[in-house]
């Protein structure tokens, strides 16, 4: 799949085939275009899409809208996550789980059936209980906005999930339990990619694949031992190996 | 509160303005034109008494001297006040005391309009008082709050039982010539509410009236007027629909509010008069003067609009700020989409010591539409102590809208504060992709978005309006996007 930005090329190359129940890392240094492979996949605005494909369960993704893609299963952990001022979290998040549930034909949950099925998940990844009476990302410190992306996560049970350095801005207490509650979360259903500069939270989350994007490029892949091998060398090795890419 | 969510989107997606049905009543219209024989003639239908005459026809001369306000950032057409018919109303019968008397096509009206005229069938015990093309249809729960002491009724009715109390305090806070179109309504208004609610006493229940344009080529002009004796409260809520037409329609209303000593008026608009279709056509002309005295001491007059209807909104609700300690409060959030225009804000003017005000406007322009805040806050020199806080934000949709602020400050002594805030902010494609990638509808996530833009206003509303409110707001920006 090729990428570009107002006729800027950011994705010339990719190649990537995930299974169920698969972990997959994609790691690479700075504006190698890793949140922009994200971004394609959750359908953003703004990319244009010129060769290759993505197929999802069968189907065409990039033809499907953002929510349609979101209600088939493909949850993306914002490395940025959006504030919007004035709309509770308990509301907004609600509408989300009624929407998915819309979607398979489920009936929709009451406000007290929300709530609970809220305590519930909220222990997953032990979110203050005030912060989802705040507005949605509203004030949250950038460890709880992490936090909250991976609860939002176990309130929408997605097939396939990305996350977007969900590790970064994390203490280590945070990181544990961020990837507790990915790990809680993992069936031989679903599947993850887990995006990451580092190593360390590839010692929680335990991945299948690593994959080295660098200029848009998948340069390297191999089994866990890759991402070791990143922390060792830096990502030096790998900008001289390709040094003459465009 | 996301219950509604799902009607919402129901509703979003069902219809364009749904309130803009027709109904077949027989209505008596008088011959269009304006001179001092229809004024006359007005009153005569009305059965007025005598100083209304004279109030009306000086109301008249002043208007004929005057000239539109051409000041607001506004584009009127010109407007041929010789084609419009300054009288309209349902044939039948001028008010009913039973619902048996009512035309059934009328309570239907009402019924499709979600103001149901049955009390026993109403929702949480508000009185309504409903007005069809100027005249008041039917007002509900009469007798139970006239256990209290409160009058509420129509104001025909009030010149009819109260004449004294009218002649008293009509034209206090909006004296005859304050403007063109008070002039204007001064001189040939047909009807409106009255309220009064004694010394000490506390509304029990929300007092709304219902106002309706039915008929054609006729101008509506109402007029409501609101007491609140001393340590008395009260909360009054208006809302206001008027069927799809391709002409303009006008609406001129006056609405005045008199607070004694340690009295509350809280005042809350929901404006969804047809604004009028996607090309700009047809739509009501909404000159509105809204005034509230704060005349006694610690009183208190609070002012929540949302604006969301009308092809031309021009309206300032105010507040003179007389008394001691006086507190006026302005919560506005006004929608503009399509080609529609509003030049809206207030006034607060600081004649006592110590007073205080708050202005919070939310503007959301989508569409070509044009929104403007305009708002003075005044400071006399002997208002030592008076603190103003006004805080102005607009929200873009798109870039062929526009947003305006002109705040004008005055500030006549050393000892007040005056602080203001503005922003311009444009929906965030970014805000609208996190909640598309939540499962969210762009056109769902835009209705959550806005709410909660104008959340701090909507919740100044009282419950059940909140929903409406919200509602309409979603309503309103369908089409806006894409
Ligand atoms: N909207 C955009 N417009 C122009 N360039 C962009 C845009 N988004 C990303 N880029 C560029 O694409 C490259 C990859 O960015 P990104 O995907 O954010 O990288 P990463 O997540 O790996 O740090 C960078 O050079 C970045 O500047
Ligand atoms: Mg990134």
């Amino acid at each position: 799949m090729c990428v570009s930005v107002e006729g800027k090329e950011i994705l010339n190359g990719i190649n990537l085939e995930i299974k169920a129940g698969e972990v997959h890392a994609i790691m690479g240094p700075n504006g190698s275009g890793k949140s922009t492979l994200a971004n394609v996949l959750a359908g953003k605005d703004g990319y244009e899409i010129t060769a290759g494909e993505v197929t999802y369960m069968g189907e065409d993704l990039l033809v499907q809208a953002p929510e349609d893609r979101a209600r088939k299963g493909i949850f993306l952990s914002f490395q940025y996550p959006v504030e919007i001022p004035g709309v509770p979290m308990v509301s907004f998040l609600k509408t989300a789980v009624n929407e998915h549930r819309k979607f398979r034909g489920d009936k929709p949950l009451s406000a007290g059936e929300f709530l609970k099925l809220m305590r519930e998940k909220k222990k997953l990844v032990e979110l203050d209980t005030e912060l989802t009476n705040r507005s949605v990302n509203e004030g949250f410190s950038g460890g709880e906005k992490k936090k909250n992306e991976i609860f939002q996560m176990a309130l929408l049970e997605p097939k396939l999930s990305i996350l977007d350095e969900t590790d970064s801005g994390l203490d280590i207490d945070a990181l544990k339990i961020v990837a507790h509650g990915v790990n809680a979360l993992k069936s031989p259903e679903t599947s993850t990619i887990v995006v990451t500069h580092y190593q360390r939270l590839l010692d929680y989350i335990v991945p299948d694949r690593v994959h080295v994007l660098y200029k848009g490029r998948i340069v390297r892949s191999a089994g866990k031992e890759l991402a070791l091998e990143l922390e060792e060398k830096g990502y030096d090795w790998i900008k001289k190996d390709n040094a003459n890419q465009p | 509160m996301m219950e509604n969510q799902d009607n919402i989107l129901h509703e979003v997606t069902q219809s364009d303005y749904k309130y803009g049905f027709y109904t077949d009543i027989e209505t008596e219209v008088i011959e269009k034109g304006l001179n001092e024989q229809v004024v006359r003639t007005i009153w005569e239908k009305k059965g007025e008494p005598d100083f209304m005459l004279e109030f009306r026809l000086n109301a008249y001369r002043k208007w004929l001297k005057m000239e539109m306000p051409d000041w607001a950032y506004l584009k009127i057409p010109p407007i041929d006040f010789q084609a419009i018919s300054y009288y309209a109303a349902p044939r039948k019968k001028p008010k009913y005391e039973s619902l048996d008397e009512v035309d059934p096509e009328l309570l239907d009206t009402f019924n499709k309009l979600g103001i149901p005229l049955e009390e026993q069938k109403h929702l949480s015990g508000v009185a309504v008082d409903a007005v069809i093309d100027s005249v008041s249809v039917k007002t509900t729960f009469k007798e139970t709050l006239a256990e209290k002491g409160i009058i509420f009724c129509s104001f025909s009715e009030a010149l009819k039982d109260h004449p004294d109390l009218v002649k008293k305090y009509i034209s206090m806070a909006v004296p005859v010539g304050d403007n063109y179109f008070a002039a204007l309504n001064s001189a040939v208004f047909s009807d409106g509410s009255f309220c009064y609610i004694p010394k000490g006493v506390r509304c029990p229940m929300e007092l709304s009236t219902y106002f309706r344009i039915n008929a054609a080529n006729t101008g509506q002009f109402e007029r409501t007027l609101i007491v609140a004796d001393e340590d008395s409260y009260v909360s009054y809520l208006e809302g206001c629909t008027a069927p799809m037409r391709d002409e303009n329609q006008l609406h001129a209303a006056v609405v005045e509010i008199i607070a004694m000593d340690r009295a509350e008026v809280k005042y809350s608009t929901v404006q969804n008069w047809y604004p009028g279709d996607k090309e700009g056509r047809g739509g009501i002309f909404n000159f509105v003067t809204k005034r509230g005295i704060c005349r006694g001491e610690s009183s208190k007059i609070s002012w929540t609009q949302v604006e969301t209807g009308s092809a031309i909104t021009w309206k300032y609700p105010s507040c003179i700020l007389l008394g001691n300690n006086s507190v006026g409060e302005f919560y506005s959030v006004a929608l503009t989409n399509h080609h529609q225009q509003a030049d809206t804000g207030t006034k607060m003017i600081h004649i006592g010591k110590n007073s205080r005000s708050t202005i919070v406007s939310k503007g959301i322009s989508a569409g070509v539409s044009d929104n403007s805040y305009r708002g003075l806050v005044k400071i006399m020199p002997g208002a030592a102590n008076c603190r103003n806080f006004s805080q102005c934000d607009s929200l873009l949709m798109g870039d062929k809208c526009g947003a305006h602020t002109f705040p004008y400050i005055e500030v006549g002594n050393s000892s007040s504060i005056v602080e203001h805030e503005a922003t311009t902010s444009k929906i965030g494609e970014d805000q609208i992709f996190y909640c598309n990638q939540r499962g969210i509808s762009t056109e769902d996530a835009i209705g959550m978005i806005v709410n909660g833009y104008a959340r701090e206003v909507l919740n100044k509303l009282p419950m059940e309006f909140a929903v409406e409110a919200q509602k309409l707001l979603a309503i309103s920006l369908e089409g806006s996007v894409g």
